[in-house]
């Protein structure tokens, strides 16, 4: 009897192994849910809404201008941001804020993104610290799950004008 | 940390907060820091500890800084 419960017991443990696996792999290669928090990318994505994030563009190189990604926090490895893709390496970029009276430009250095939140008054973004390596983007999100009534795809940037086509 | 560079636009660097400043022991034939700046923490893959191949050069990798590369000035957290 006793035999079998010791049976169980490792029986559960294989199979919490197995399953604990098969999840690290899921989200790290696939996706995954995430709860944003912060005022930065309002008001596409409020204070703790729930998302739903893939990894798959990171690893085949699909991010594109426009897309919301994670990235690890170029300051602080051990948190993630929550930004909008502006330029990618070789775009241009305007550095200044819309409140100055000078425009200044710059252009985004080979394997970095520049990264802006939709809350252009309240966000700490690539304005601040800089263009932020490719290599930090974690995954995309594509769509939101909660508040249910703001269910669907992300809204397109209110700051249409930030994107410069050369 | 504030170090003296060797080849970079800066002669005297502070690596920011979150970032590492990566060498290669050839100093003038290494793409490192001193060419692309400091490493953000969240880039570092991992660390190497032994060589294995080729089996004579089988040891264990010892972390040395270079007593002339150490940082001018560390700054108290």
């Amino acid at each position: 009897m006793f035999r079998n419960a010791l049976g169980k017991t490792l029986r559960f443990l294989g199979y919490t192994v197995q399953y604990g696996c098969i999840a690290h792999c899921a989200f790290e290669y696939l996706g995954g849910i995430v709860v944003c928090s912060g005022p930065s990318m309002e008001p596409t994505i409020q204070n703790s809404d729930v998302v739903f994030s893939e990894n798959l563009s990171r690893h085949f190189y699909c991010i594109r201008k426009g897309d919301i990604v994670i990235v690890k926090s170029p300051n602080d490895p051990k948190s993630n941001i929550c930004k909008r893709v502006i330029g990618l390496e070789g775009d241009k970029v305007c550095t200044s804020n819309p409140s100055d009276f000078l425009k200044s430009h710059s252009y985004v250095p080979k394997g970095h993104v520049w990264l802006e939140g939709d809350n252009l008054r309240n966000s700490t973004d690539s304005r601040c610290y800089g263009p932020v390596p490719y290599g930090l983007i974690r995954g995309r999100i594509c769509f939101k799950i909660w508040p249910l009534n703001d269910f669907g795809f992300l809204r397109a940037s209110p700051n249409g004008h930030r994107f410069l086509d050369d | 940390n504030i170090f003296r560079t060797i080849g970079y636009k800066k002669k005297y660097v502070k690596v920011p907060h979150g970032h590492i400043w990566v060498e290669g022991d050839h100093h003038g034939h290494s793409f490192d820091s001193n060419a692309f700046g400091p490493v953000s923490l969240g880039l570092l893959h991992a660390r190497a500890t032994h060589i294995l191949w080729p089996p004579q050069r089988w040891q264990k990798l010892q972390p040395m800084l270079p007593p002339e590369r150490k940082p001018l000035q560390r700054e108290q957290e």
